[in-house]
């Protein structure tokens, strides 16, 4: 049964009330894959994620999570998946400890709580008390609770939201550790650069649907696409621009027209970032 | 693909265990980790663990501590201080009076007014959520409220009654008939209302307005139900309005528990009523078990 995908999803579709925040989505995560779901706020990342873990129910379309339909999820698939949820720092009057132990006692195979608050950095608070942590802080328990199950797939909604650019790095390390003992991760961000570290995969989507999915690489054609080539012709007419599959033939062309350098020559691909702007723009209605 | 069957249990852990390299640094894999099947843990071991977890919150939790488990008792200093050297009439006096109203709304405060604002602020601020998305049986969730409102209620209850003792010549029950009217009156009221509490959780819109929207139509209540003031002191209409609910008639069960024999002279029905006091309470139990069962959601609405 597991020995598919770790996700697969056909033709999800979610609509609230005339709003359709999924418009027909098509998944395959494998396992042991860090799948990055990436797209602007509103695009339908979080809505498609809460189906997958069960939180919603869906219009239509097929879902299926580590073999099983999370609308029918029990508590033993519950066990083997994981999910990364941000808690306000309002949380009860309980140590780090008692809150990682609590909820180890949920699963039938969990990580050693110790172990755990280890991992993710906060050793040293392990006494300390949940409403005295630091938001980095907290967000690094949120991260222990989704964990402690020690679930085959865990569940991470933009979680590096709001970090300063070292703790994004330090939770980069924790996820890419995670994804060492083979934890299969979905990942939602609006972060290029995050999907582009972590992701060995990553699907766009905007206004509900997927409008690429690749590896970092080749995504959106990005390998393959046209480069651009720039340069000042004389006579100050300004700069010249042209877009070819076939830029260094272009280049010995423009060479030899100058007999030697060529005024302000550039030649450059498009970044990871054009290609995503270039997609979520076209998706906009 | 919807008709796919249980997931193996227990299988299939071949790569979640496979130790990394930021894990082979760490020390080798602990003992009990095993690789075959492991039973879910058991719905009532885990209730009764995290009902000691919530008392622990709770004693840690200066809000509750104040207002949830110590008001009552102040309440009931000032006010007996105030008018406890009056006698009520049939020997009776204004503290023992206060006593026992107070013992009544102290059970309140710890089932119903804590576990509504507790619950509203762990549903608004993500808690529930995350809970419902592990494995844990949803029946433990329960349990251990009811398992930690049952211990704080208790405290709650021995606080009250050596306060009474100390302060307004309370006397314990000394027939075995009033501990059984004690016993049910605290156990069958302290269910009900600790199941209007879980229900009045969904009321709340955001965890900073749990505390103001519970505790007003609380503070209410007490004082028609024969608990900041003396029953026989308020007016007509609002005895009948306060008959409308439980806290009322827990309070008067447990004047017939506290206060000497004839006072049931002095209630507006000349007698303790036992057989409306266990219906009304009952009826108020199965409402609150039918309004949980359709409004309690593990998410927050916004």
């Amino acid at each position: 049964m597991d020995n598919g995908a770790a996700v697969t999803v056909r033709n999800l579709r979610k609509s609230y009330r005339d709003v359709t925040a999924v418009d027909g989505i098509d998944l395959d995560i494998g396992h042991g894959e860090v799948f990055a779901l990436l797209g602007p706020n509103g695009a339908g990342k979080t809505t498609t994620v809460e189906i997958l873990e069960g939180f919603r129910r869906r219009d239509g379309g097929t879902a299926e999570v580590l073999g099983q339909d999370p609308v029918r999820g029990g508590r033993a698939w519950r066990a083997r998946i994981g999910i990364v949820l941000q808690l306000a720092s309002t949380g009860p009057e309980l140590t780090v400890l008692e809150m990682v132990r609590h909820f180890a006692s949920f699963y039938p195979r969990p990580r050693t709580p110790e172990e755990v608050i280890d991992l993710v950095g906060l050793a040293e608070k392990a006494r300390s008390r949940i409403s005295k942590l630091s938001g980095g802080q907290t967000r690094r328990l949120d991260v222990a609770l989704g964990i402690v199950g020690q679930p085959e797939l865990v569940f991470l909604d933009e979680p590096t939201t709001g970090f300063d650019p070292e703790a994004r790095r330090q939770f980069w390390d924790l996820i890419r550790s995670l994804r060492c003992d083979g934890t299969t991760i979905l990942l939602t961000t609006h972060y290029l650069d995050e999907a582009e570290a972590l992701a060995d995969r990553i699907a766009v989507i905007a206004a509900g649907r997927i409008v690429a999915a690749g590896d970092p690489a080749s995504l959106g054609g990005r390998a393959a696409a046209a480069a651009r080539v720039s340069w000042d012709p004389p006579g100050n007419t300004g700069r010249t621009t042209v877009q070819t599959t076939t830029p260094t033939r272009l280049v010995a062309e423009l060479a030899r027209e100058f007999d030697g350098e060529v005024p302000g020559l550039t030649v450059t691909r498009p970044t990871l970032e054009d290609i995503y702007l270039d997609l979520i723009s076209e998706a906009r209605p | 693909m919807t008709e796919t069957g249980e997931p193996a249990e227990g299988g299939q852990r071949g790569t979640a265990a496979m130790l990394s390299a930021a894990q082979a640094a760490q020390p080798p894999p602990r003992a009990g980790h095993t690789h075959g099947d492991a039973a879910l843990p058991g719905v009532w071991r885990l209730g009764v663990a995290s009902g000691a977890l919530e008392v622990k919150a709770f004693f840690r939790d200066k809000m509750a501590v104040a207002f949830i488990f110590g008001l009552p008792s102040i309440l009931l200093v000032l006010l007996g201080s105030i008018f406890g050297g009056q006698a009520a009439a049939h020997g009776v006096t204004v503290g023992q009076l206060f006593t026992a109203g107070m013992i009544a709304g102290g059970i309140m405060s710890t089932s119903f007014q804590y576990l509504a604002i507790s619950i509203a602020t762990e549903r608004e601020n993500g808690m529930l959520k995350r809970l419902s998305g592990t494995p844990m049986p949803r029946a433990a969730y329960f349990a251990g409220k009811f398992v930690q409102v049952l211990m704080c209620t208790v405290a709650e209850t021995l606080l009250l009654m050596a306060v009474g003792i100390i302060f307004y010549h309370l006397h314990l029950p000394t027939s075995p008939g009033r501990w059984w009217t004690f016993a049910w009156v605290f156990l069958l009221g302290s269910a009900t209302c600790a199941l209007l509490g879980i229900a009045a959780s969904s009321v709340p819109r955001s965890a900073a307005s749990a505390a103001p929207v519970i505790t007003l139509p609380f503070t209410v209540l007490n004082f028609i139900s024969g608990v900041y003031v003396p029953f026989n002191d308020i007016p007509h209409w609002m005895q009948v309005l306060g008959s409308f609910f439980p806290l009322k008639w827990m309070a008067q069960g447990m004047r017939s528990v506290f206060l000497p024999t004839g006072a049931d002279a002095l209630e507006p029905a000349h007698a303790w009523e036992h057989g409306r006091t266990a219906l009304v309470l009952v009826v108020w139990l199965a409402a609150g078990l039918v309004l949980c069962a359709k409004t309690f959601r593990w998410q927050s609405r916004s």
